[in-house]
């Protein structure tokens, strides 16, 4: 082993890094909030809609659940390309993201939706809730708080994997690790520092959902316990 | 006086099994009626069809006013006439006592945050639990769950309560404190059907007690009158309980 470790000639490239990870950023963070969004309205779907969506909202989840993640980025951007859209590669890769991380969303939403008892469903009947008032305060609020932690993990992992959408040439950091390392002939170098910028990235995720999930959860806060 | 709670010739199955073989009875404002009988002699069900959780398919029931069994049945109007306790609590676990008790006031009766704490905090008290308002239920032994599930229904100030064999699940010492509660409701004029196994409170509580039977009201009499049935049947039935 006589390798020389050389960072020095990455420094010039810091604001291309930061870009990278402020890119990475924005597409995972648009691609939880519409993942967790349309998540929860596919397990509503899936748990309590009519059965012809029932089955619909299963065969999606399971296809996404059983292809890889690269397969869906490229059939989603070329798909697009062949309906004749013009859209960015950026925006294709939220595209896709969302594709993959709804179905993963629905179905732990939908183990979360499960997990409340018929009898609160009737308590709440019972005290003259409206279905919506119940499903939101009795079903979906629980729910949620008790899947939080599985969420948290799925949008760590989304986090990772946007990675992946280096390969439609979406800026994002791993693209841009990429072009410095073929700039700088430092590819070994180049992907440490990449692998510690999304180690500082999966903290600062987590820190943030922790502070959100602090704020939201007031019994868990209060009682430290899983619900 | 015309009748808060009237079942006429209710019949009522599961598949092949009749379950509520032509039960009538009447509550009048102000009554405590006490429901007993062996497990699997249809007294939740009769409950839960008073409270339309359950369609019947013949006889009718009236509930203050509302008509069960039309098409034509609010159920969300009835449900503010009528509050029901079950054995399992079933509070919101995500919730407070307070909260638990603010939800429909705040979803239902429209009521604004101050005045439906205010509400939740004398409901609390009414059932001795107004140093609990920020307990969470897993915080709360199993009597305090029952007396915050209590609250919660009297909340929306209903008409007429039911509950279903709502100290069951409790030890001895918790199951007084929950009696308590209720005798305290029926002292203070409140309607009640409560099916119950606790023969003593039934007696000393009761207006009338109703002996239902193989989904038959097998024997009514006055709740001072329960040592001295006239059917053999509830003879053997309050001598195995008491
Ligand atoms: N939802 C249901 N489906 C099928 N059978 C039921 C249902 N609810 C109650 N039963 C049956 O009806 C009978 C009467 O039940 P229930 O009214 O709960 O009796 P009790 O409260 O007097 O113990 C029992 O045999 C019970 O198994
Ligand atoms: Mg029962």
């Amino acid at each position: 082993m006589t390798y020389e470790f050389d960072f020095s000639s990455l420094l010039p490239y810091w604001r291309e890094f930061a870009e990278g990870v402020w890119l990475t950023l924005q597409l995972s963070a648009i691609s939880t909030v519409l993942g967790f969004v349309g998540g929860a309205l596919c397990a509503i779907a899936r748990a309590d809609g009519p059965p012809w969506l029932q089955r619909v909202v299963g065969a999606y989840v399971e296809v996404i659940r059983n292809t890889p993640l690269l397969v869906q980025v490229f059939l989603v951007y070329f798909g697009i390309a062949i309906l004749g859209i013009r859209i960015d590669a950026n925006l294709a890769a939220v595209l896709a993201l969302v594709v993959n991380v709804v179905a993963y969303t629905c179905e732990i939403m939908r183990a979360g939706i499960q997990s409340v008892h018929k009898a609160q469903i009737e308590a709440a009947d019972c005290l003259g809730l409206t279905k919506t008032q119940t499903y939101w305060h009795v079903v979906l609020r629980p729910a949620i708080e008790r899947v939080y932690p599985a969420l948290v993990s799925q949008y760590v992992l989304l986090m990772l994997a946007s990675s992946i959408t280096s390969q439609i040439s979406a800026e994002e950091l791993t693209a841009v690790a990429n072009r410095i390392q073929s700039d700088t002939f430092r590819s070994f170098e180049t992907y440490i520092v990449v692998g510690l910028l999304y180690l500082a990235l999966s903290f600062v995720v987590r820190g943030a959902f922790s502070v959100f999930g602090m704020l939201v959860f007031t019994r868990r806060r209060r009682l430290g316990t899983p619900l | 006086m015309s009748a808060v709670v009237k079942l006429s010739n209710v019949h009522k199955s599961f598949g092949a099994l009749k379950v509520l073989d032509g039960v009538s009875f009447e509550v009048n404002r102000g009554e405590v009626v006490a429901v007993i009988g062996q497990s699997g002699s249809g007294k939740s069900t009769a409950l839960r069809c008073i409270n339309a959780l359950e369609t019947i398919e013949q006889g009718s029931i009236e509930v203050c006013g509302h008509a069960i069994h039309s098409d034509k049945l609010d159920k969300r109007a009835l449900r503010l006439d009528v509050g029901i306790v079950f054995q399992s609590y079933n509070l919101f676990p995500h919730l407070t006592a307070e909260q638990n008790i603010m939800l429909a006031p705040t979803c239902v009766r429209k009521l604004g945050k101050k005045e439906a704490k205010d509400l939740a905090r004398e409901c609390l008290a009414r059932v001795g639990l107004a140093e609990k308002a920020d307990h969470y239920p897993e915080q709360l032994s199993g009597g305090q769950q029952q007396r915050v599930a209590i609250a919660r229904s009297l909340a929306m100030q209903p008409k007429v309560m039911l509950f279903d064999e709502v100290t069951s699940a409790l030890d001895p010492q918790l199951t007084g404190e929950v009696l308590k509660v209720m005798e305290d409701l029926a002292r203070g004029g409140m309607t009640m059907i409560l099916v119950t196994h606790e023969m003593s409170f039934a007696r000393k509580v009761a207006t009338n007690v109703i002996y239902m039977r193989q989904g038959k009201v097998w024997e009514t009499l006055p709740g001072h009158q329960l040592e001295n049935p006239s059917t053999p049947e509830l003879r053997e039935f309050v001598g195995s309980e008491l």
